[in-house]
C-alpha cells in the first residue's frame, strides 16, 4: 500500500523540480532552415561570452517563421528571401515594424550526377525550358534541351516549395515566384536531393550551395551562363569568389535576418544582433558553417542601419529579386 | 495415409510461414540497429550526453536534447495517466449503457487512431496560442498527454474489465460503496493492466516528433528547462535536425542520438515491466 502511494506521488515530484527558476532574458529566433546555420554559430558562440543571456533557435521555414514573426512570437526571423508584400502587410497589422539586415550571400548550385558527360554548362532558358510550368509531362528528355544530348529521360529534383530556395529559383529562372511544373522530386530536406542526384544517371536538381560543398564527391557541379543566348565561355561555375562578388548570377541571392524594431529595444536582443553584424565574428563563423560572409565594407552599411533602427525592406516587399547586388540597394537607400 | 502426410506438410508450411514473418520482422529490427550502431557507436561518449549543440559535428552534445525529453516524458505522464484512468473507471464502473456514452467510447478509439500531427496542430492552436502558453515545456506536455490518452484509457478499460466480478460482488455483498470498491479493490487489481498502457504511451510519446514540431519546439537550445514555462527541445527534433544537415559528421551525430533514444526507451521500459511484475505477484499472493 505504501509503495502504490510512492509511486503516484513520483510524478508531482518530478513536477516540483521543475519549478520556475531565476528569469534570464531570451532572444527567441525562428524561421529559414538555410540560415539556421549561421544563427546556430552566432547563438553558440554568443553564449558563451554572454552566459546571462539564452538563444533559442527555431526551424519553421522562411515563410512559417514570417507567421510567427508577424504575430509578435520571436524577436528575429531567419529569411532566406526578402519579406513578401502579404508578410509585411501581416506584420503592420499587428503593429510589427522590423529592421532588415542581410547576413551573408547562398549560392544555389545546379548539379547532375557524376557519369553525366554530356552537360557542360547550362543556360537560364535551357533551365526555365526544364522547369517551367509548361514543362510538365513535356519536356521528358535529355535531348529535348539539346538536340545533341542523349535520348534519355529527364528526372528532376529540388528544393521543397515551402522553401525560400524554391521560391528564389522559380524568380530567378521561371520569372514568377513560386511557378514552376510539378512532376519532380521534391524535399524539404536536402540529404534526400544528394542521395537522389547521386543515385540517378540521368538526375538533374538544385539546392544550396553550402549542400553542395558537403556532398562535392556524390556530385558534378553545372556552371550557369545567364541569359537566353549564353555560351561556354559566359557559364560560370558556383564558388565563394563568385557567389561574393555578384558574378554568378541569377542564383546567388542574399540571406537575411528580420530583427523587430520593438525588441531591439531589449538589450540582450540588440546585443545578439551587433554580435551578429560584427565583421570579425561574421568574418569567422559565418565561413566556418560555409557560407560566403558580405564584403567588409557592406558590414559598416548594415551596421548603421541597425544603429539607426531602419526599418522596412530594401526590396519594397517585392519578394524574391534577381540580379540586384547588395550594394546597390543599400547605396540606393542610403542616398 | 496420404492424408496424414498432407496434413503433415501443411502443418510444417504454415510453421516455416509464421517463422519467416517473425524473423523478416527481426531482421529488419537487428539491419537497422546495427547500422545506427556502426554509424553512432563512435560518437557515443560522456562528452556527447553532457554538451549542449554545437555548430561543430564533433563538440555537439545532446544534453538539453535528453534532459528535455525526460522533463517531457515525466510531465506527459503526470497530466496523462490520472486523467486516462479517472476516464476509464468512469466508462467501467458509472457509465450506463446510453447513445451519449456510446458516442463517447467510439469517439475514443478513434482518437487513437488520429495522425499524431493533428495533435500537434491542436496543441500549437490550443495550448500555444489560445491559452497563451508560448513554445513552452508545458504546452509540450499537454499536447503529448492528449496524444497518449486514448491509449491509457483503452487499455486501462481492459485492465479493469479483466477483474473477476466476483470479487467486486463480494465487496459489494459486504457493504462497501462503488468509491470504496475502486479504491480497494479496482483500483489495486488493475494496477499491473494499467502500467502495461503506460508503458505503451510512454515509448509512444517518446518518440513523437510531428507534434513537437507542429508546436514549434526549438531545435537550438543551449539551456536546460528550468520551470514549466521554459522553452525546450527533445531527442526526436535533435536527431531530425541533425539528418538533414550537410556534414557527414552530423549524421553520426544523429545515430548516436538515436542510439540515447533507444536506451531511454527501453529503460523506461524495463522499469514499467518490473513494477508491473512485482504488483502482479503482489496481487496474486493476496488473492491465493
Amino acid at each position: 500500500m505504501k509503495s502504490r502511494a510512492a509511486l503516484l506521488l513520483l510524478p508531482l515530484i518530478s513536477l516540483a523540480a521543475c519549478s520556475p527558476g531565476t528569469q534570464k532574458s531570451t532572444v527567441e529566433i525562428d524561421g529559414s532552415s538555410t540560415v539556421f546555420p549561421i544563427t546556430e554559430a552566432m547563438a553558440e558562440e554568443f553564449q558563451k561570452a554572454n552566459p546571462d543571456t539564452q538563444v533559442v533557435v527555431g526551424i519553421s521555414g522562411t515563410g512559417g517563421g514570417f507567421e510567427r514573426f508577424c504575430r509578435g512570437e520571436t524577436h528575429i526571423n531567419d529569411a532566406s528571401r526578402p519579406i513578401k508584400a502579404a508578410e509585411a502587410t501581416a506584420c503592420t497589422e499587428k503593429g510589427i515594424e522590423y529592421i532588415e539586415l542581410p547576413i551573408a550571400y547562398d549560392g544555389l548550385a545546379v548539379m547532375v550526377h557524376p557519369s553525366n558527360d554530356w552537360v557542360d554548362y547550362l543556360t537560364v532558358a535551357e533551365l526555365k525550358k526544364m522547369w517551367e510550368p509548361e514543362a510538365q509531362n513535356t519536356v521528358m528528355r535529355w535531348n529535348q534541351i539539346r538536340p545533341e544530348w542523349p535520348d534519355e529521360p529527364l528526372s528532376l529534383y529540388g528544393a521543397g516549395v515551402d522553401s525560400g530556395t524554391y521560391d528564389y529559383f522559380t524568380q530567378a529562372i521561371v520569372g514568377k515566384e513560386g511557378s514552376s511544373r510539378g512532376d519532380f522530386v521534391s524535399s524539404e530536406d536536402d540529404n534526400v536531393l544528394v542521395q537522389g542526384i547521386a543515385s540517378d544517371p540521368n538526375a538533374l536538381g538544385f539546392f544550396g550551395y553550402a549542400y553542395y560543398d558537403a556532398n562535392k564527391e556524390k556530385l558534378k557541379l553545372i556552371p550557369i551562363a545567364p541569359g537566353a543566348e549564353g555560351t561556354a565561355a559566359d557559364a560560370i561555375l558556383p564558388a565563394p569568389a563568385t557567389i561574393n562578388d555578384g558574378y554568378y548570377q541569377p542564383l546567388s541571392r542574399p540571406i537575411f535576418i528580420y530583427v523587430s524594431r520593438s525588441a531591439a529595444d531589449d538589450a540582450a536582443v540588440a546585443s545578439f544582433v551587433s554580435f551578429y553584424i560584427d565583421p570579425t565574428n561574421a568574418e569567422k563563423l559565418v565561413s566556418e558553417v560555409q557560407y560566403v560572409p558580405l564584403p567588409e565594407e557592406l558590414y559598416t552599411v548594415i551596421r548603421k542601419r541597425f544603429q539607426e533602427r531602419t526599418i522596412g525592406s530594401i526590396f519594397e516587399n517585392a519578394g524574391s529579386q534577381v540580379g540586384v547586388t547588395l550594394e546597390e540597394l543599400l547605396n540606393r537607400e542610403a542616398r | 495415409m496420404a492424408r496424414t502426410v498432407h496434413r503433415k506438410s501443411a502443418e510444417s508450411v504454415f510453421f516455416l510461414s509464421a517463422l519467416l514473418a517473425l524473423s523478416v520482422a527481426l531482421l529488419m529490427l537487428a539491419v537497422l540497429v546495427v547500422e545506427v550502431f556502426v554509424d553512432g557507436f563512435s560518437q557515443l561518449d560522456w562528452q556527447f550526453l553532457t554538451h549542449f549543440p554545437s555548430r561543430n559535428p564533433e563538440d555537439a552534445g545532446i544534453l538539453s536534447a535528453w534532459v528535455g525529453s525526460v522533463y517531457l516524458i515525466t510531465l506527459t505522464v503526470a497530466f496523462a495517466v490520472p486523467l486516462g484512468v479517472a476516464a476509464a473507471i468512469y466508462f467501467e464502473e458509472y457509465a450506463r449503457k446510453n447513445w451519449f456514452n456510446t458516442l463517447m467510447e467510439m469517439n475514443i478509439g478513434t482518437l487513437a487512431g488520429v495522425p499524431s500531427i493533428i495533435y500537434g496542430l491542436l496543441g500549437l492552436g490550443l495550448f500555444v496560442r489560445t491559452l497563451n502558453m508560448g513554445r513552452s515545456l508545458l504546452a509540450g506536455a499537454l499536447t503529448m498527454a492528449l496524444l497518449v490518452l486514448p491509449i491509457i484509457i483503452i487499455t486501462a478499460r481492459e485492465a479493469i474489465r479483466a477483474i473477476p466480478s466476483s470479487v467486486q460482488d463480494a465487496a459489494f455483498a459486504l457493504g462497501a460503496t462503488r468509491s470504496q470498491v475502486i479504491r480497494t479493490i479496482i483500483l489495486p487489481l488493475s494496477f499491473p493492466g494499467i502500467l502495461t498502457g503506460i508503458i505503451l504511451a510512454l515509448s509512444r510519446a517518446i518518440g513523437e516528433t510531428a507534434p513537437l514540431i507542429a508546436i514549434g519546439a526549438l531545435t537550438y537550445i543551449a539551456f536546460l528547462p528550468d520551470g514549466l514555462s521554459s522553452p525546450f527541445t527533445a531527442l526526436p527534433i535533435q536527431i531530425f535536425n541533425w539528418v538533414s544537415r550537410p556534414q557527414a559528421g552530423f549524421h553520426s551525430n544523429a545515430a548516436a542520438a538515436i542510439i540515447v533514444l533507444l536506451t531511454i526507451t527501453l529503460l523506461l521500459n524495463a522499469f514499467a515491466i518490473l513494477l508491473r511484475n512485482y504488483f502482479y505477484r503482489r496481487i496474486h499472493a493476496h488473492l491465493s
